[in-house]
């Protein structure tokens, strides 16, 4: 029981941290995803009076994936039917070049701002349609829901760090004494502080396999799996080969902090 | 005779302004059973200190099992350290250990086998009557059977000498004198030299011993 105690506070601390590291690798994660479905349909329309050369707008826009050129028979029958096919020659002629451009990432506003004047630097450009308004709502909404993330992320960090800071001091108070009393019978500071290492290694792999397994379990239900399908995207909650070895490498980088400050910090008893 | 502790004019203080000891000299013989004496707060402990090297003399020299300690290596002290068993009036064992790993900690330090070891703490067990407290953690035993487990520990290694600061201070009579026999024990059988700090000296004993009081920062030999 009192061994179980003793690992319990840095676990608990540890497996907050990994916890909302995690969960911030997931956002990351569902938001590219997001990002890039909504780059697949993402494309600004320029209208030109005359032919533009797509070799150099690739050139000078390297965002630009790809630009087509678009048809406008279909439209022209629309407008009316009954039209003869000279007219509609003449006016396949007087009417402007529509082109549909795609990117290669979704961008951000600043980004279409740089891409517009790109264009109209072009050459006879009329008119370039960026679907701001429904496009800035969607980026503005992610980006919030991104900061927010990473604010909790942050303060979770921060709220863990003094509660190891804490959990420092009543170590440095249980493992001094030992240390001291090792130290009496002529112990190397290695050997000393050795049980100290071991406690914090075993927490860091406790804490990982806690998170991994906790992660496993949430990415296995189908709740979490229904709402990523809802918005039209498809994320790995946890990646065991991606994953765990960072959250594992964190959480021993973080006990082995923890030991070697108690470590340095200790000065024999007079 | 071999002398395990010299010491010439050694000065001890905690702060630098008083002097615990103040210039003080003497030696004690390897093998021999020695009683330093003194009043409250006269500087007893803080000489059995600086004799394990926490507490370095500012001046003189003080060589112990034939190392200076004025200025030694943590390394060196260590090596030292090894010799030398430690017993204590609050009996500094590790709580969240058992009495036999307590009992086992020099031999652990020292590098001995592990049979060796289960082997040696079992017969320190029965030595200081505990087999059948084995396997428990000193919070549960009683004061006097805690400070069994520190004497079992001081002996585990057959050290050079045994330091020890008030050992019966707040013992019952039994424990008190299962202590006075083992250390008497050790000194007369292991020829281990005996170093104990006290207000008083037991009447019971059965071994020749040298008696040291300090008063006024200076140690006197008592005949």
């Amino acid at each position: 029981m009192k061994s179980i105690k003793n690992h319990l506070s840095l676990i608990l601390a540890l497996v907050s941290i990994l916890f909302a590291m995690q969960t911030l690798t997931v956002t990351n994660r569902s938001i590219d995803a997001y990002k890039e479905k909504l780059k697949t349909n993402y494309s600004l329309v320029v209208v030109s009076n005359t032919k533009l050369d797509i070799k150099i707008i690739k050139k000078k826009i390297p965002l630009v994936s790809e630009v087509k050129l678009l048809k406008v028979d279909e439209a022209i029958k629309k407008i009316d039917s009954s039209m003869s096919k000279k007219n509609i020659e003449l006016l396949k002629l007087t009417l402007p070049k529509f082109y549909k451009i795609t990117l290669k990432k979704y961008p951000t506003p600043n980004e279409i701002e740089t891409i517009k004047k790109k264009i109209s630097l072009l050459g006879n450009i009329k008119q370039i349609e960026d679907f701001k308004a429904t496009y800035d709502v969607t980026y503005k909404l992610l980006s919030l829901f991104q900061t927010i993330v990473q604010v909790f992320s942050i303060v979770v960090f921060i709220i863990t760090s003094l509660l190891i800071v804490k959990e420092l001091k009543i170590w440095q108070y249980k493992h001094n004494e030992r240390m001291n009393i090792m130290g009496l019978f002529g112990a190397p500071k290695w050997l000393s502080s050795a049980v100290l290492f071991r406690l914090a290694i075993v927490d860091a792999i406790l804490s990982s396999f806690i998170v991994y397994i906790a992660f496993s379990y949430i990415s296995s239900s189908n709740w979490l799996s229904s709402k990523i399908k809802s918005v039209g995207i498809e994320v790995e909650v946890f990646n065991f080969t991606d994953d765990f070895p960072i959250l594992f490498v964190a959480a021993i980088i973080l006990s082995l902090i923890l030991a070697t400050t108690i470590v340095f910090g200790h000065k024999e008893e007079v | 005779m071999d002398k395990v502790i010299i010491a010439k004019n050694i000065s001890i203080t905690y702060d630098k302004q008083e002097m615990i000891i103040n210039k003080a000299s003497f030696t004690i013989d390897s093998g021999s059973f020695v009683f330093i004496t003194g009043a409250s707060g006269s500087g007893k402990s803080t000489l059995l200190k600086s004799i394990f090297g926490a507490l370095k003399p500012v001046e003189g020299s003080l060589i112990v099992g034939g190392v200076e300690l004025k200025g030694v290596s943590k390394s060196k002290l260590n090596l030292l350290r090894r010799h030398i068993g430690i017993v204590f009036q609050d009996y500094k064992l590790i709580k969240e250990w058992t009495i036999d790993k307590n009992i086992s900690l020099p031999l652990i330090i020292n590098g001995y086998e592990k049979s060796v070891i289960e082997q040696q703490v079992e017969t320190l067990l029965k030595h200081v009557r505990l087999k059948h407290q084995s396997g428990k953690y000193p919070l549960e035993l009683s004061g006097g059977e805690q400070q069994r487990v520190a004497m079992a520990r001081a002996l585990s290694h057959n050290p050079i000498m045994i330091l020890a600061d008030e050992p019966t201070g707040n013992l019952d009579d039994y424990s008190a004198q299962l202590i006075w026999n083992l250390l008497e024990g050790a000194n007369e059988q292991l020829n281990t030299t005996i170093v104990v700090v006290t207000h008083r000296i037991p009447q019971t004993l059965n071994v020749d011993y040298k008696h040291f009081h300090i008063e006024h920062g200076q140690i006197h030999e008592v005949n």
